[in-house]
């Protein structure tokens, strides 16, 4: 029994970083609110990068809770996608410049999503952290976490259901 | 009641995401609220078709319920959304504004009932609708 020579780390983290940044950077609306992903291994976390113009309330100031709804969102979005094509990406099946190229690769469409408010926002970063519930062939729930200073002082949470893309002709 | 209209008016358009997002608030007051977004390159979700991202609309969504609470004859001052459930019916169409009507249909002292709908040129169709429980602020 021969075991494969693993493959350089370099190899592995180029891959991957460079998959996730075709799935993100690739997407206008997250480059327009500034939201950027840190990953370990296969587990994400969204950065909602803080700027003057998320502001909702500028009295108190807070972010505003449509920016919190679309960054739970997006990390729930991104998560599942990165999830689902994590096999493929590291198979090598898909690389990072078909992610946004190719017609073939679909992503998950939201269907609901709901968001619970806990405390307002603050005008600095957030942190968003998403768990898959349950993804199955055509549908997934996935709950998603927010905080700022404090990881155990969550300021938003939400779930939400998506549509899983179908297997194309391609296959 | 005229001019807790205009606060309300004047409290929208100086929100700063309001402003980046370039909502315009068309309508107001009674405990009902019209905003239109037109169509912005910068907010697409899927690159391969510009259609708007959902997370776009929801803060349109957010924005029309918040500023239908403070429209309402009973509320007496500011508002902060409590939950907000939206779904999501269809894609917008691409290059076409969309518009969001929201109404406040229950308010107590405390909180505040919000329904809302967003559409696109074919109003028959909703985009997505929202439902929502709001605070009801003091003055």
């Amino acid at each position: 029994m021969v075991r494969p020579r693993p493959e350089p780390m370099q190899v592995v983290k180029q891959r991957r970083d460079a998959a996730l940044n075709a799935l993100v950077e690739g997407v206008p609306y997250i480059r327009f609110l500034n939201i950027s992903f840190d990953r370990r291994g296969d587990e994400l976390t969204g950065v909602l990068n803080f700027d003057d113009k998320l502001i909702g309330n500028p009295f108190l100031p807070a972010i505003h809770g449509g920016v919190t709804a679309a960054f739970l969102e997006v990390t729930a979005v991104i998560t599942l996608s990165w999830e689902h094509m994590f096999p493929r990406i590291e198979s090598g099946e898909i690389g990072a410049e078909d992610i946004l190229s190719d017609e073939h690769i679909r992503f998950p469409k939201t269907i609901d999503f709901t968001v619970d408010y806990l405390r307002s926002g603050l005008p600095r970063d957030a942190y968003a952290r998403a768990f898959i519930n349950r993804s199955g062939r055509r549908y997934a729930s996935v709950r998603v976490e927010a905080w700022q200073d404090n990881h155990a002082k969550l300021f938003a949470q939400g779930t939400g259901h998506f549509l899983m893309p179908q297997p194309s002709t391609k296959a | 009641m005229v001019d807790k209209t205009v606060l309300a008016r004047q409290f929208i358009e100086a929100i700063p995401h309001a402003k980046a997002l370039g909502l315009d608030l068309t309508h107001i007051g009674e405990g009902e609220a019209e905003i239109s977004m037109p169509y912005n390159e910068q907010l697409i979700g899927d690159p391969r078709t510009g259609v708007i991202h959902g997370g776009a609309v929801s803060a349109m969504l957010d924005t029309c319920c918040g500023a239908a609470v403070m429209s309402h004859p009973s509320a007496p001052g500011g508002t902060a959304t409590i939950d907000l459930r939206i779904d999501y019916m269809r894609a917008a169409t691409p290059g076409q504004s969309i518009r969001t009507r929201a109404t406040c249909y229950h308010i107590t002292r405390n909180v505040a009932f919000v329904r809302a709908t967003a559409t696109d040129d074919d109003s028959d169709r909703p985009v997505a609708t929202a439902s929502g429980a709001f605070t009801v602020e003091g003055s």
